[in-house]
């Protein structure tokens, strides 16, 4: 930019004031409507709505304030006298003005060349970045040992390694088992992930703990800690609070505990899918659960906040 | 004091040592761009609190060369990366300094970032034309807390553990692309193996990257806007470099300038 070197380092007499808008309550009253809408999500529904429509309101307000002078300004029409482009002087000067130049051939095809060969190049890598997180989630089934370590109608936590494949360092998980006993001649159990439904910690059941024993199942070694009679489990993250069932009691997790999915293969316990829970309704081998699809920790999967995650991988 | 006049034999040896100097110049601008910058024009009433954004920077650089010294030690597998961590601080010479250096130097870098982003806006110095550059610093403050997180699973303790797991669960309950975000962060449903290689790679490479970028164009825009005047200067419309370094003074159009002195001239060229 040649002309800043011709600048005058005072200004011109006729120059403009700088553009300041007009004071306003506006972007307070927007504010305020924002805040009204994270108290209300907490303590009230319709405060949150209170709130939506006082920022919608005073936001477009504010807009409007804030554009005025730009939608007042009319669009400077182009002066006649105004010099034409170097283009059209050199448009003119040829009689039959080409339509599809060499040169605008060449540069769109170096461009689109380009283009292909960057796309060969990024859309693999960024595929291969992107995408092995969200194939093969399917978890193994998990043997965690015969059925006689697991005593009627207590709680037994076992500790066993969730991937074979990999290192026990981060695949080593826990789930808290109950014999519910026979319905109708079909075994019973109750088997709910120590993941708490807040965002993740390890939960612990509050009971008094037995011996710990090992045992080696084709899934590796498990771990078997009975623990007498279970109130309910604790998170020591965020004091987050279920009862025996895995309900919810108190404290920010927003589900009951999430639960496996088993059968029994050669007399052995086999944990097969997670799966997501609301809500238990009931007790024991009479409990009423609906199983969901599992979700990350801290996801509603009932109520209107479940539609925060329409999609869930 | 006079200065007495130089001998000819200190005139022949400094032309001796512009020698290479004037090489390198001819050859490349090098040297005169580096004039360009540091001897800039800056408004006569700048003072320690315009120094946070070169503090920051430099909080950065020891960042990355004490990364990168530590990057020759750690071991980023799960089996190993604690034990690594273990032998850099209590075995290896001075390996313990780095990793002090790298684990404290974290926070100085980003108390430091707030402390400058505060100045920035108790000063004004986000407005016109300046705004671009406030938009790239949060972008740069985003990055920094994002190589905070990943910075702090590497140690492979259970803090680094569990709060990872915390973090990362957090991500994914933002709404609609939460849990698409937890996965990608985890490398799958679980935190697992993939974790730590991939929040190593973060750390080291892709966020470095980033910041590497946008610090240089951060810094381009500082040089090509000049530094912000104080909101308490007394020149009246504020002092400003224009871009060739010329001094720009706003004439005496009003006694005090409103709000704060970060009041440009409006270059109508633009």
């Amino acid at each position: 930019m040649a002309d800043d070197l011709e600048r005058p380092a005072s200004p011109s007499p006729e120059e403009p004031e700088p553009h300041l808008p007009p004071a306003t309550i506006y972007p307070f009253a927007f504010a305020s409507g924002i805040a009204l809408i994270l108290v209300g999500l907490i303590i009230n529904w319709w405060l949150a709505v209170a709130g939506g429509v006082l920022a919608v309101v005073f936001g477009f307000a504010w807009i409007r304030e804030a554009t005025r002078e730009v939608r007042a300004a009319p669009e400077p029409e182009p002066a006649a006298g105004e010099p034409v482009s170097e283009l059209a002087v050199e448009e003119e000067g040829v009689e039959q003005p080409e339509r599809y130049p060499r040169a605008v051939f060449l540069e769109l095809s170096t461009l689109g060349i380009g283009a292909a060969i960057g796309g060969l190049v990024t859309v693999p890598a960024l595929g291969f970045m992107i995408a092995p997180a969200f194939v093969g989630q399917e978890s193994d089934e998990i043997d965690i040992g015969p059925l006689d370590n697991y005593p009627e109608q207590q709680y037994v936590v076992a500790q066993f390694n969730s991937k074979s494949d990999q290192s026990p360092e981060v695949g080593r998980r826990a789930a808290f088992v109950r014999n519910n006993g026979q319905v109708n001649g079909v075994p019973s159990f109750t088997i709910i992930s120590n993941r708490c439904a807040h965002v993740g910690c390890p939960t612990q059941p509050q009971g008094l703990p037995g011996d710990a024993k090992k045992i080696t199942t084709p899934s590796g070694q498990v771990t078997i800690t009975p623990v007498a009679s279970v109130s309910g489990f604790q998170c020591p993250c965020h004091g987050g609070a279920y009862d025996a069932e895995g309900n919810r009691i108190a404290g920010p997790p927003v589900r009951a505990l999430d639960r496996y999915q088993f059968l029994i293969r050669n007399g052995s316990l086999v944990l097969a899918k997670p799966y997501s829970v609301g809500k238990v309704i009931g007790t024991g081998a009479q409990a009423q659960i609906k199983s969901y699809k599992e979700h990350d920790p801290g996801q509603h999967v009932d109520g209107l906040e479940q539609y925060l995650w329409p999609v869930v991988p | 004091m006079a200065t007495r006049p130089k001998s000819k034999r200190q005139q022949q040896l400094e032309q001796a040592a512009m020698i290479p100097v004037d090489w390198l110049e001819e050859r490349s601008g090098l040297v005169g761009g580096l004039k360009y910058f540091l001897f800039r024009k800056v408004p006569a009433e700048s003072n320690w609190f315009h120094t946070l954004g070169s503090a920051t920077l430099t909080a950065f650089l020891v960042q990355v060369v004490t990364g990168v010294i530590l990057a020759m030690y750690y071991k980023p597998a799960p089996e190993e990366a604690y034990a690594s961590i273990q032998n850099i601080t209590n075995d290896l010479t001075l390996g313990w300094l780095v990793r002090g250096m790298h684990r404290w130097g974290a926070s100085v870098f980003i108390i430091l970032l707030f402390l400058h982003m505060g100045r920035v806006f108790l000063f004004g110095a986000y407005k016109y034309p300046r705004e671009l550059n406030w938009l790239i610093g949060v972008i740069l403050l985003t990055l920094a807390l994002a190589e905070g997180l990943t910075g702090y699973l590497l140690p492979w303790d259970q803090t680094a553990y569990w709060a990872t797991v915390v973090a990362i669960n957090i991500n994914a309950n933002a709404p609609i692309v939460g849990p698409f975000l937890g996965d990608f962060l985890r490398g799958g449903a679980e935190i697992g193996e993939e974790t730590l290689a991939r929040f190593y790679s973060l750390h080291m490479l892709v966020i470095p990257g980033a910041l590497f970028a946008l610090i240089g164009l951060h810094l381009y825009l500082v040089v090509r806007l000049g530094i912000t005047a104080p909101p308490w200067t007394k020149v009246a419309g504020g002092y400003e470099p224009s871009q060739n370094g010329t001094p720009v003074r706003k004439g005496l159009v009003e006694p005090r300038p409103r709000g704060n002195g970060a009041v440009v001239q409006r270059n109508p060229e633009l």
